[in-house]
């Protein structure tokens, strides 16, 4: 009876943990019979690199969307990947324990607030002050990096300062012993002991960055054009399928779903990407 | 009372929070010899050691009451310069601390932060630094290797080289052959013997045999307090308390 209540427990847990496995799979194997027909079809260099797209004509050219993926999150990650690190630096090393008690909460909550909400905010108050301040339409590459910047803060802050505080405290130690500040340790010591760890939370940062679909819709402007400066509005991969999935179907919808699975194949190599960093010692 | 003396611990009282871990210490350490500091787990040597150059600091909860000269200067007065300091008295922690870079780097980092630039200077401290620790030989064709990578033991002389590559004035080994083989312990004990020719060595070891092999002078410690404190012989041949003889022996701690 004991063994059998052991063996069920067993099965139990399997199969809820099957559950969330499969939900991935069936996602991805939908994603796929619905989107690689499309991309057959079109020809996955025309489909990639082509600058057409006029579902209504049968032109599925998603480059420039492609382009608009990537200056955004670049530009994401230049905002928010040097702030980010040096709050972790300062959580983890300088900030005294009363003030790291009332940042960490406040920084989780930054990763509480909905992105609708942040994407609000940047449209009445990002894009009028990148508009007077540049000149521009205001909705551009530039505003939805400012916000993206943002919205990654509360991921490279956490992950970056957990493992600063994870390094065996030795390394801290025996830096200190030997005469070095606490700025070169923290310079010369500890970042490169914690870099795997850094980069893992810059990288899922960015992959943040990629997937956001709600706060850029509502700052980028949404123009399907390879943009010239980064005052001009762009479309990003998932801003394309969140405006045209409500009225598309057919091929057209096809290629929404092929849209996906370039975002999904993006956002994989990012994340594998971060667990072999980590996980190399 | 020495000839010269290096180090004096005036008056030490000892806190973490409330807790008091050392108890109105007085104790001098005379230059260019060992002395060990032995007791129980929990009788405030190594607070007492990691109090000499100042890396108790790093623990906010501790503080402390009365003072401890390095050639006659407080190293806790105002204007007592912490980094200084722990260059001139060096460390060697329990578990060996090689920084995550080369076998070289580890070494040389030390020098090159006091600003020391010349390749061939350098490289040359990095050599001698790790024959002193009797190490050369072993790592001289991978010196580029990662200090990590290294045994327990080679790690535990490559911390010992890197303290001796700073040119320090006192070396401090907390329990520094506790994980050690018995081959790489009689290395370093080898090592020290030569070294307090140049240095001042404090040694917290990790039992009474090494204390009694390597040491000119030694302290007995318990629960914080200064027990009993002389020569080798003094202390481990001719204990004048009864605590001291009897740890010595095996009877308690």
């Amino acid at each position: 009876m004991k063994k059998f209540k052991e063996r069920l427990s067993g099965r139990i847990f399997f199969t809820l943990a099957l559950s969330s496995i499969s939900a991935l799979a069936l996602i991805t194997v939908f994603i796929i019979s619905q989107g690689a027909p499309l991309i057959a079809e079109v020809g996955i260099i025309k489909f990639i690199f082509g600058m057409e797209w006029a579902p209504s004509r049968g032109e599925f050219g998603i480059f420039p969307m492609i382009i608009g993926s990537v200056t955004v999150t670049l530009g994401a990650a230049v905002i928010g990947v040097p702030v980010g690190i040096c709050c972790s630096v300062f959580l983890a090393e300088f900030a005294p324990p009363a003030m790291s008690n009332l940042f960490r909460p406040a920084i989780q909550l930054l990763a509480g607030i909905p992105s609708v909400v942040y994407g609000f905010w940047g449209l009445l108050f990002v894009v009028p002050a990148v508009r007077n301040l540049f000149g521009g339409p205001g909705l551009s590459i530039l505003t939805g990096s400012i916000i993206l910047g943002i919205m990654i803060l509360p991921t490279v802050i956490s992950i970056s300062e957990v493992s600063i505080l994870a390094l065996p405290r030795q390394y801290k130690e025996g830096a200190l012993a030997l005469g070095m500040t606490h700025w070169q340790t923290i310079y010369a010591v500890m970042l490169p002991a914690a870099k795997s760890g850094i980069v893992a939370a810059v990288i899922l940062g960015i992959g943040r960055a990629v997937g956001e679909t709600m706060a850029v819709i509502m700052v980028l402007g949404n123009a399907v054009a390879v943009p010239e400066s980064i005052l001009d509005p762009v479309r990003t991969l998932t801003t394309n399928i969140g405006i045209e999935m409500g009225y598309a179907s057919g091929e057209h919808q096809q290629a929404l779903f092929a849209t996906g699975i370039v975002l999904f194949v993006a956002i994989m190599i990012l994340n594998s990407f971060a667990q072999y960093v980590t996980r190399r010692k | 009372m020495y000839q010269q003396t290096k180090i004096v611990v005036n008056n030490m009282n000892f806190y973490y929070g409330r807790k008091q871990v050392i108890f109105n210490l007085n104790l001098e350490i005379p230059k260019n010899e060992i002395m060990a500091v032995f007791g129980p787990a929990s009788s405030g040597v190594t607070t007492l050691l990691r109090s000499l150059n100042r890396l108790c600091d790093l623990n906010p909860e501790a503080h402390m009451d009365g003072d401890v000269l390095l050639d006659g200067k407080s190293v806790y007065g105002h204007g007592a310069n912490v980094t200084e300091l722990r260059r001139k008295v060096g460390m060697v922690f329990e578990v060996p601390t090689p920084l995550p870079m080369s076998i070289f780097d580890n070494i040389a980092y030390g020098p090159r932060l006091s600003g020391r630039k010349g390749r061939r200077d350098i490289a040359e401290t990095v050599e001698q630094s790790l024959r002193k620790a009797a190490l050369w030989d072993e790592v001289k064709d991978r010196l580029s290797i990662s200090g990590m990578s290294l045994s327990g033991g080679q790690q535990q002389r490559l911390c010992i080289a890197r303290v001796l590559a700073l040119e320090p004035e006192v070396i401090i080994l907390d329990r520094a052959c506790s994980g050690l083989d018995p081959i790489s312990t009689a290395k370093i004990e080898e090592s020290l013997m030569q070294l307090k020719e140049q240095f001042t060595i404090v040694i917290a070891p990790h039992n009474v045999q090494q204390a009694g092999r390597v040491c000119d002078r030694a302290v007995f410690m318990l629960m914080g307090r200064l027990i009993e404190e002389g020569t080798n012989v003094e202390v481990f041949s001719n204990p004048r308390d009864q605590r001291t003889s009897d740890y010595i022996t095996g009877r308690f701690g």
